[in-house]
């Protein structure tokens, strides 16, 4: 039998949050998710008080300050870093891994560790909260699937002590009884509440559907999903994740924002984010896509819409794609309403070491080398002196329209002039 | 913008500060035959950061820790995956504060010692919520 592992840290933006404020130990925690607007992770006490997930913030303001909730805003450059790190820390103890969120890992032991799993489980946990002070919980299963249902028990039930294992168990039916069907991997809101109706409400109803039924109305993910449930491994560790097909950076504004040179900022500076994150995967884009919409919430008059254009040649070279992503925005932009939200697409990536060229291109090859050392250095200065060292003019420099980020905790770990203070 | 910041460090090891190593002793004012035989390359990371997933880096505040070389904005390189000992220099959470001090183990008891005559030596009880966070390894100063 196969072992599958699935490593889960607890709470994870919460115990992020705590590691630098160990007072907040014992407390109600609660992180906001970008530009303040609901809930996304809760710490059990906050939990145990009844904060629900994705409580709008606006709406829970005097609860928090009369429970004494300590309220975060988002802040991935913390979460990003704390996550590397527990990454590593899992990769000390095997290299057979795989990340499959900011929060979650599958790993996988050979058959003969079978009778090892507990002090392995344990060696986990015991090294990911030395090392990076995040408390996980670790499920073991025959299969990824099985291993994602173990972590939750494991989650869920603190006799657990935070380990538990779906491997080889005679009582496998009676603990796939206790899990709701929509609590499967896979399983989605849509086929969870069509599988319901029909009387299916756990994962046991499920597994033991037949094959050709399952196959019939959910596709053969759903099938995969079913023999997983019943032992067979379907998924494998995906250790090679494929690079990206597009790239995207969005935001939501920190106010309403109305007038065209503010939302042409607001896509130059997206546009500068996303050519950063091309070139850092060292990849070109053949095409740049922009949206603006409205706030659906309200009753004012609205309005989405997007544009696409795509690029001669594919390139990295940042004002090219600014000037693209201007076109764009100018093309659907109208007077007279309220915007809460602009985004970017960097479509049709390709490697840039791999890519078709063109003859014109060739020609110009002095003018491409120039385009390169300068978007190098330019990338360099910001990795050394700290993002948006050096931008371009059109992104503004007030950017007014940025989110709202109220609660935000330090940058510890990434940001040399917010290292924690200790004496 | 408000902050200057390396957005990269956290410690980053894959970026290297090279300093040549010269096995030849520095001579003020001669120019050695020896400089010749450059042997490799340092990397400070190399020297400072033995596990980068368990380091992190914090800054000293106040002057608690003077006679231990630690001065306000030093910066402290701290390993959470090594084990404190007698006499390890440690950051330590004391009744839910974080606080750099030395880790003392005196006829069965624990203290957490200042190294400041000013400070009072803490006396680690029963009824005192305490914890290792991580051991000190470098402390780095300025000397200018």
């Amino acid at each position: 039998m196969r072992i599958f592992t699935l490593v889960d840290c607890n709470n994870f933006y919460v115990s992020c949050e705590r590691l630098f404020r160990p007072e907040l130990r014992c407390r109600p925690v609660v992180v906001l998710s970008n530009n303040d607007g609901c809930v996304i992770a809760r710490s059990q006490e906050a939990k145990a008080i009844g904060v629900p997930m994705a409580a709008p913030a606006f709406k829970y303001k005097n609860f928090f300050q009369q429970n004494n909730v300590e309220v975060f805003s988002s802040n991935y450059a913390l979460y990003g870093d704390l996550s590397q790190r527990v990454t590593s820390a899992l990769a000390s103890i095997t290299p057979d891994l795989e990340v499959y969120s900011i929060d979650e890992s599958f790993l996988e032991f050979p058959p003969c560790m079978l009778r090892e799993l507990p002090s392995i489980g344990q060696e986990i946990r015991d090294r990911i909260l030395k090392w990076t002070g995040i408390p996980v919980s670790v499920g073991f299963g025959p299969t990824k699937t099985l291993a994602k249902i173990a972590s939750r028990f494991a989650k869920k039930h603190p006799q657990t002590k935070g380990i538990f294992s779906l491997c080889a168990r005679k009582d496998m039916d009676r603990l796939l009884g206790k899990v709701p069907v929509t609590g499967v991997w896979g399983i989605g809101r849509r086929h969870g509440k069509r599988l319901i109706s029909r009387g299916v409400n756990t994962a046991r109803d499920f597994k033991d559907l037949p094959n050709l039924w399952i196959k019939k109305s959910m596709s053969i993910t759903g099938l995969h999903t079913a023999l997983e449930l019943r032992g067979t491994p379907c998924f494998e560790l995906d250790n090679s994740p494929q690079p990206k097909k597009t790239v995207s950076s969005s935001r939501s504004f920190g106010r309403p924002v109305s007038s065209l040179p503010e939302l042409e900022e607001s896509v130059a500076a997206y546009v500068a984010r996303a050519g950063e994150k091309l070139r850092d995967q060292n990849s070109l884009a053949g095409g740049v896509m922009v949206y603006l919409t409205t706030n659906r919430h309200n009753n004012l008059p609205q309005y989405s819409n997007s544009a696409t254009r795509m690029l001669s040649v594919a390139t990295d070279y940042t004002p090219e794609l600014i000037r693209t992503g201007l076109q764009c925005i100018r093309s659907i932009y109208k007077e007279g309403f309220k915007y809460k939200k602009t985004g970017i697409v960097l479509l049709d990536i390709c490697g840039k070491y791999n890519r078709q060229t063109n003859l014109l291109e060739l020609e110009r090859k002095n003018e491409s080398a120039k385009k390169e050392k300068l978007m190098d250095l330019l990338d360099s200065a910001n990795t050394r002196f700290g993002r948006r060292t050096l931008s371009y003019a059109s992104e503004g420099l007030e950017q007014p329209w940025k989110m709202n980020r109220n609660y935000k905790s330090p940058a510890y770990t990434t940001c040399w002039d917010e290292l924690p203070e200790i004496g | 913008m408000k902050y200057l910041c390396a957005e990269t460090f956290s410690p980053k090891t894959t970026t290297k500060l090279e300093l040549p190593i010269l096995l030849s002793e520095v001579i003020a004012g001669f120019p050695s035959p020896a400089d010749d035989y450059i042997d490799k390359k340092m990397d400070l990371n190399e020297q400072l950061i033995s596990n980068p997933a368990a380091t992190f880096l914090v800054r000293a505040y106040g002057d608690s820790m003077l006679d231990a070389n630690i001065n306000q904005g030093d910066i402290l390189v701290v390993d959470r995956s090594q084990d404190a000992h007698h006499n390890s220099i440690i950051i330590a959470i004391f009744n839910g504060e974080l606080t750099v001090k030395r880790l003392i183990q005196r006829e069965g008891k624990l203290f957490l010692a200042p190294e400041n005559p000013d400070y009072p030596i803490l006396e680690i009880t029963e009824d005192i919520s305490f914890e290792v966070w991580g051991v000190v390894t470098y402390i780095i100063h300025k000397a200018i």
